[in-house]
């Protein structure tokens, strides 16, 4: 899709084409995700963050479930002052969202005077509330875990028919179904009870460095108020600890770089004691750290490490050969707890006035307490309970393949939640029945003609944005959670028709000047392409793909922050990368040489 | 040193700014520095008691001083006329013989390990003064190559006391000229590889997180002078972080003339866009500026140079920021009596 030849403006909703033989693919996302004319009076921007690439119908739960808690906490829940819920419509695979501003001065004096008792409550009791909330997420993790697999016998077994359940087992697939759907849309309330309030925490802090330090880097302040010993560092903590195990046991050499990890796991099975107790360790490790997957958690295939191995193995050779090389790859936690401490206590002493530093105190302390929660919840969230849910409607897959629905497993996600509910009644009316299920004649060329139609969705680029740009974004969610102000409008306005055509700006997310090859990496599945030295270009970077970071020279994405999880891991493993740089992926071009420059935030295109 | 000599002469080590009435701005601020542990051009002051003896031989001829108070600063005609006469009959008037012979032990004794050129710089006991841009109304003498001319020079010094600005400056503030005294700095000249300055804080926002840093090839004057487009960075006092760097052309340089002077070098075209400071002397400088600004307890404007020969890099000058200085006393904020309402700047609603 083009961009709009008049500037200031991007295409309206209406002139977004559905791709031509993909009209059905597009029908069967939810009406009310469909854009309609009124959409045109307000302005969209493409949620690439989260959904860099076009969404099979089963992963549009993602959205719905997120927005509908993300809606709740702020309208509702903490009634945030100036802004309501986000609106979310699907075209084409891609996911738009608008926020609903409040504007009515009257009414966000009401709103204040709601959030000042709910918000301010949550502040003052954050540490009780921050533990029941892990108490809360490991209740739903262990009765999703404890939902048993869907199974249909040919006849009730005997023992439940003498415990007179009175239910059948094709009862129980609706009831695993819903309370899978119920405990997946639950856990985005329990991700969304502490976000907002906790970034706004953070942000005013930044806000305030901001104005008493006008140039100080956004990475510095990071700096200051990131967390040490968040759970986002932990699985590749504990490739480290199982490198160091590796050498320790003297199995070492039974990894390497062309073998598989069923290959690894055979031969330390095989090879006497210390590799057995290897595998040990190796299981001590996955339980829970392994539950990451290795993506955001919005898509199906982004699999867990502990349902594919392959990614966590693939950077267990490197590891392995650092440690012989005499690298301890402990984090020196205290020394980097120090150097915090130094920083806040350095940039404090430069604030010129008493007012100033009392403040200071107050703003660091809250984004200090609020922190924890910020950097640790997609660890419980979009990766362990988001792994166990897709994996749950796997197992439905399987059992629905297996009743010739669909050849494959997998080929469940690409029917709605809703069509998967339909499914899932029509197989257990046949079963009750004792007749044929109608889905074996229905569903498999619908699968066909939607996996075709997202491979031709991702052919196509999609508008940064829909819509008259509005004059402020005035949204603090929106500002919060993607970065985008009127500033990177503009900028993303202005990279279409003027402008050096080789450089790109986004936010600098770690220091450092780089030049290399740059390799356009749109799907996991494309990583084992980067070599060494090579810049990784991507559309998002999240925290499992830290074991590439050793590998590669630098990073650049599309989508994010200062504080998303890319700009933290780069940090830690000071990777220079320049993050939200809005179209990187397809202004650069796979092979091309480029330079990273992350102070500055800036990439330049060589040849 | 003989003990006249103390009396007209004090070594940079053994000076503060306690000295300032007896060695001027400059001369008080460089002793500042070596106290510091700055490394700094070895130098020493010839005190405002060889001015004040030289002054009181002069005025026994005729008044001197009183010509000056008697002045109307809006006069520039009767100025300018009485400047030209002063400034020639302190050059050419003789040097007493006691001052003399103290700058000519002095001077043999900071060059007795090389024939190295010298600067001699005025230092007026106005100078520097945290609330007066006084800087530069004043001569100096750089690349000055003998004896002789730095005895000239020293005199030129003085009579630059009654530079046409500089004695507008004085009646304009209001100063009283048995007040103002010169003294001079004879320090030795640094053939820089690199000079430039640094802002302890940010020109542009006043930021006291940041130092701004100008460099060019070749000596300092090209930069002050606003002779070549420097390079620029900005560095994280604290972090070290370099976010801004801009390597510009630099067409020219300055450098020492071997008959004295200074001479303006077209930079050969392979080093025109080449960055004139690495990573690590940018650090070093940081470092530099973090001890200077601590010693005198606020942001400094400061003149640097890397020394060709040695490697090492020496500070020239250090003065007390004057433009942000004013604008600091406004608080941004304050303790909030729940820190909660801190968020509201974020959350709207107007705290």
């Amino acid at each position: 899709m083009d961009m709009p030849a008049k500037p200031k403006q991007f295409p309206l909703p209406s002139s977004l084409k559905v791709v031509p033989g993909t009209e059905r693919a597009q029908a069967a996302y939810p009406y009310y995700t469909q854009f309609e004319a009124a959409d045109d009076q307000r302005f969209w921007f493409y949620n690439s963050m989260h959904f860099p690439e076009p969404m099979s119908a089963f992963d549009m739960v993602t959205a719905e479930a997120a927005y509908c808690a993300l809606g709740a906490s702020n309208t509702r829940v903490h009634c945030l002052p100036t802004t309501l819920g986000i609106d979310h419509r699907i075209i084409n695979g891609r996911v738009y969202i608008g926020g609903n501003a409040v504007t009515d001065p009257a009414e966000i004096a009401r709103r204040l005077e709601e959030f000042k008792q709910r918000a301010f409550y949550y502040y003052a009791n954050w540490e009780r509330l921050y533990t029941q909330w892990r108490e809360k997420m490991m209740v739903l993790i262990t009765s999703a875990q404890e939902l048993p697999k869907p199974q249909l016998p040919e006849l009730e077994p005997l023992a439940n028919v003498h415990a007179g359940l009175g239910v059948a087992s094709n009862h129980r697939l609706l009831d695993i179904y819903q309370k899978t759907l119920e405990g997946y849309f639950r856990m985005w309330h329990h991700h969304f009870e502490f976000l907002l309030l906790g970034y706004g925490a953070y942000l005013t802090f930044f806000d305030f460095c901001k104005k008493a330090f006008p140039e100080i880097t956004d990475q510095t302040i990071a700096r200051m108020v990131a967390g040490i010993e968040a759970e986002i560092f932990r699985p590749d903590e504990e490739l480290r600890r199982l490198a160091r195990c590796a050498v320790e046991l003297g199995v070492d050499s039974h990894f390497g770089k062309q073998l598989s990890a069923p290959q690894v796991i055979e031969t330390l099975r095989t090879c006497g004691e210390s590799g057995t107790t290897w595998l040990k360790e190796l299981e001590v490790s996955r339980h829970p750290w392994f539950n990451i997957n290795v993506g955001d958690g919005f898509y199906h295939y982004h699999r867990a490490w502990n349902d594919d191995l392959s990614m966590p193995f693939a950077s267990l050779p490197d590891y392995i050969d650092r440690v012989k090389a005499g690298e301890s790859l402990h984090r020196p936690v205290e020394k980097l707890l120090a150097e915090r401490k130094q920083l806040i206590e350095d940039y404090r002493e430069l604030l010129t006035t008493d007012d100033d530093r009392a403040a200071y105190d107050q703003m660091i302390t809250l984004a200090h307490r609020v922190f924890p929660y910020v950097e640790g919840h997609k660890f419980y969230c979009e990766h362990w309970y988001t792994n166990l849910f897709f994996n749950k409607i796997r197992e439905f897959g399987a059992l629905l393949a297996e009743h010739g629905f669909f050849p494959n497993a997998e080929d469940v996600f690409q029917l709605t939640h809703y069509e998967l509910e339909s499914a899932i009644i029509d197989l257990m009316t046949a079963w009750s029945n004792g007749s044929a299920p109608r889905g074996p004649g229905h569903w498999p060329p619908i699968v066909v003609e939607r996996r075709a139609a997202i491979r031709e969705w991702s052919q196509h680029e999609t508008p940064p944005a829909l819509g008259v740009v509005p004059d402020v974004i005035d949204d603090p969610a929106i500002v919060m959670l993607w970065g985008i102000t009127r500033d990177s409008l503009d900028t993303w306005l202005s990279s279409a028709d003027e402008a050096n055509p080789n450089e790109l700006k986004g936010f600098a997310a770690c220091r450092g000047v780089v030049e290399g090859t740059a390799r356009i990496v749109k799907s996991v599945e494309e990583i084992s392409r980067l070599q060494k030295g090579d810049i990784l270009v991507c559309q998002v970077t999240n925290p499992t793909w830290a074991p590439i970071f050793g590998k590669i020279a630098a990073a650049v994405s599309d989508i994010g922050g200062s504080m998303s999880h890319a700009a933290i891991v780069a940090r830690e493993y000071g990777l220079p990368a320049v993050v939200g740089t809005g179209n990187g992926t397809s202004r650069i071009k796979d092979g091309q040489r480029i330079r990273v420059d992350g102070g500055r935030g800036i990439v330049t295109i060589l040849h | 040193m003989t003990v006249s000599d103390a009396h007209f002469i004090g070594w940079f080590a053994e000076l503060s700014l306690a000295d300032r009435p007896q060695v001027g701005g400059k001369g008080g601020s460089l002793g500042e520095l070596v106290r510091a542990g700055i490394a700094v051009p070895p130098g020493f002051v010839v005190k405002t008691a060889a001015f004040e003896q030289f002054l009181v031989t002069a005025e026994s001829a005729s008044p001197l001083r009183a010509l000056v108070e008697a002045l109307d600063p809006d006069d520039l005609p009767q100025v300018t006329t009485v400047s030209r006469q002063l400034r020639a009959r302190i050059e050419a008037a003789p040097l007493p013989p006691d001052i003399a012979a103290a700058i000519t032990r002095s001077y043999r004794q900071l060059n007795a390990a090389n024939q190295a050129a010298v600067a001699v710089r005025s230092s007026a006991t106005t100078e520097d003064a945290a609330d007066a841009s006084f800087a530069g109304l004043q001569d100096t003498y750089l690349w000055v190559q003998s004896l002789e001319q730095a005895l000239d020079k020293v005199r030129s010094c003085w009579a630059s006391l009654y530079s046409v600005e500089s004695i507008t400056y004085r009646r304009r503030h209001g100063y009283a000229e048995a007040d103002v005294a010169m003294a001079v700095v004879v320090q030795t000249m640094v053939d820089a590889r690199t000079a430039g300055v640094m802002f302890t804080r940010s020109p542009l926002t006043g930021d006291r997180s940041v130092m701004a840093i100008e460099g060019s090839w070749g000596l300092g004057s090209a930069v002050v002078g606003g002779e070549v487009t420097p390079d620029r960075w900005v560095i994280g006092k604290i972090t070290g972080e370099i976010s801004v760097r801009e390597i510009s052309d630099k067409h020219i340089s300055h450098a020492p003339l071997v008959t004295g002077g200074i001479q303006t070098l077209a930079v050969p075209d392979a080093q025109r866009q080449v960055a004139c400071m690495n990573d690590d002397e940018l650090q070093a400088l940081r470092t530099i500026g973090r001890k200077v600004e601590r010693h005198y307890g606020r942001p400094q404007d400061i003149e640097w140079a890397v020394d060709r020969h040695s490697g090492s890099i020496l500070l020239l000058q250090s003065r007390p920021e004057t433009v942000w200085s004013t604008r600091d006393a406004a608080p941004l904020s304050r303790a909030a009596a729940d820190p909660s309402l801190h968020v509201l700047k974020i959350f709207g609603g107007n705290r």
